[in-house]
């Protein structure tokens, strides 16, 4: 159960025990984090599980398809920290990841 | 309705094969639902081989319209989002009939008008708007809340946009009621006059237009002044222009407008559900998308196969059109609970098909949802209910589905 700690745009952190396999997006709304609304359930077609990742955790995740990439698109406020919350898929190797809520979801 | 209807409108008694869903009748007469129940049920991938608008496959189920609506390589939106074929000698593009990349770069150019910072600052606007148009309404009377809130609403709602004069504002609702009605849609408006509208439109706007290219781009909040400065939309060409009006108008106004009428109408239905929101009105962001899902304000979208494509063990071959049922992805039985009941409180509310979803996903969808939890909030604060008196009378069209006339009786708290 590897610990992914979200930070709310305001600052609040909240630590969650994620299960390996799920996305982080489940993880968050199966924790009640707010700050993500996830409309079509992961499906990686509305881009309201839009989250930041900075460069070192960004870098041990898997790269973002050509889907996640046209749905991130979308977005005008997207960074290049910027990542689908339910196209990363929790496990061992990103203990400790550390996400970062937008102030918005669009 | 008449019992000759009735009968001729059994779907248990019609074959399969004569089915044509995209019959606006169907709509007007609020028979459409044992349609697509049968489809849904029996044949979910359906083709109709001959309609007005040519033959077409009809995508009736929640998942398989996802999955279309994610390949937006293999169904393209370019010639049109409804059935019918735009003619060639009046093509209103805009990037909602578009495919990447001019979609991308179109979309972006206008978002920010919608970003949630913008969307704040209307906030408080609309509300005094609506607030204003709520206080003037009779109690104890007759009247259709289409024209007087509805249409009131999302039209003054959309001068706000795009910093439309104010009293000439009953012309966006002209204009957009002209652009779909018309009788290539299978509507009662005569193509000629239909054209001779937006022609008008485009007249009054492209006056706007010239007298927003001197305005300051960063002081200005409106639609307008932010096409005519960004560089990907300031040299569109008059029908484009056109198209995106259009868009913005159409996209912003039946649609919010319907879901404003179907909202009171479904509180009649359901009295239970309103008497939950009256007790708790923190209940009312999870209700309005519940409204929107329960109401569907655009019973479908098209698409258009560009190679050969499988599902479910039919062949969609290139060149075919294709509609993707919104109305009936919203009563799948198989992804949506008691699909039929309207519940304001279900647990994943925004979980429905009313907005679409991919790359062409709603543009205004929290637009959408502002101006009905203001409209909520306000008729919460002042009234206490409001009766529906009869039957609505519908919109003649499959790809708009709406209300012509509503009359309600405000009772006071
Ligand atoms: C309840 C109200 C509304 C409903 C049900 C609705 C529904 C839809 C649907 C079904 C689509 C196409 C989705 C797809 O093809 O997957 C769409 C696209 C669009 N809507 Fe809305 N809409 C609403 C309100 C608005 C408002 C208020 C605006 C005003 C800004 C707006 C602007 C647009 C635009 C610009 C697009 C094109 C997006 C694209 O192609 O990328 N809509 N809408
Ligand atoms: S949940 Fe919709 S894109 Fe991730």
């Amino acid at each position: 159960m590897p610990t992914v700690k979200f930070i709310e745009f305001n600052g609040t952190e909240h630590n969650v025990e994620a299960n390996n396999g799920e996305s982080i997006m489940v993880a968050a709304t199966s924790n009640l984090i707010p700050g993500i609304d996830a409309d079509c359930g992961g499906e990686c077609s509305c881009a309201t599980c839009h989250v930041l990742i900075d460069a070192e955790w960004r870098a041990k995740l898997e790269p973002s398809t050509d889907t996640e990439e046209s749905m991130l698109d979308l977005n005008p406020d997207r960074t290049e920290d910027s990542r689908l919350s339910c196209q990363i898929i929790v496990s061992d190797a990103i203990e400790g990841i550390k996400i970062n809520l937008p102030e918005f979801q669009y | 309705m008449s019992e000759a209807v009735q009968l001729e409108r059994n779907p248990y008694a019609t074959p399969l094969e004569e089915f044509d869903v995209s019959d606006a009748k169907l709509f007007l007469e609020n028979t459409h639902w044992g349609y697509f129940e049968r489809l849904r049920k029996e044949d979910p991938v359906h083709y109709c081989k001959d309609s007005m608008f040519g033959p077409y496959w009809s995508i009736t189920k929640f998942n398989d319209i996802m999955e279309i609506e994610k390949n937006h390589e293999v169904f393209s939106s370019e010639g049109g989002i409804t059935l019918a074929d735009r003619p060639s000698d009046f093509n209103t593009v805009n990037f909602i009939s578009l495919d990447p990349p001019r979609h991308d770069i179109q979309r972006k150019a206008v978002t920010g008008v919608v970003a949630p910072m913008n969307l704040a600052k209307l906030e408080p606007i609309i509300r005094a708007r609506a607030a204003q148009i709520l206080d003037q309404l009779p109690i104890g009377e007759v009247f259709n809340w289409v024209e007087e809130v509805s249409i009131e609403l999302t039209t003054q709602m959309l001068a706000i946009l795009f910093d439309f004069p104010f009293e000439d504002r009953r012309k966006l609702t002209y204009w957009s009621d002209m652009a779909t009605s018309g009788e290539l849609n299978g509507g009662p408006t005569p193509e000629a006059d239909r054209r001779a509208a937006l022609l008008e439109c485009l007249e009054v706007f492209t006056g706007l237009w010239n007298e927003r290219v001197h305005r300051d781009p960063a002081e200005a909040i409106d639609l307008i002044t932010m096409m005519a400065h960004n560089p990907h939309t300031q040299d569109m060409d008059p029908m484009e222009y056109l198209g995106n009006l259009i868009l913005l108008i159409v996209g912003g106004n039946d649609t919010t407008r319907n879901s404003i009428s179907g909202g009171v109408y479904f509180m009649h239905q359901f009295p239970e559900e309103f008497e939950k929101v009256k007790n708790d009105r923190s209940l009312i962001p999870a209700m309005v998308p519940e409204i929107i899902r329960y109401q569907t304000p655009l019973a479908y979208m098209r698409r258009r196969a560009t190679q050969d494509y499988e599902i479910r063990g039919k062949t969609i071959k290139e060149g075919d059109k294709v509609a993707m049922w919104y109305v009936s992805a919203n009563r799948d039985e198989e992804v949506i609970d008691h699909p039929d009941q309207f519940i304001i409180d279900r647990k994943r509310p925004r979980h429905h098909m009313s907005f679409g979803f991919g790359i062409h996903r709603c543009m205004g969808n929290r637009l959408a949802e502002m101006q009905l939890r203001i409209i909520w909030e306000e008729i919460l604060k002042r009234f206490d209910h409001i009766e529906v008196t009869g039957e609505p009378e519908r919109i003649q069209s499959s790809f708009v589905k709406g209300y012509a006339t509503l009359n309600t009786i405000i009772h006071a708290k």
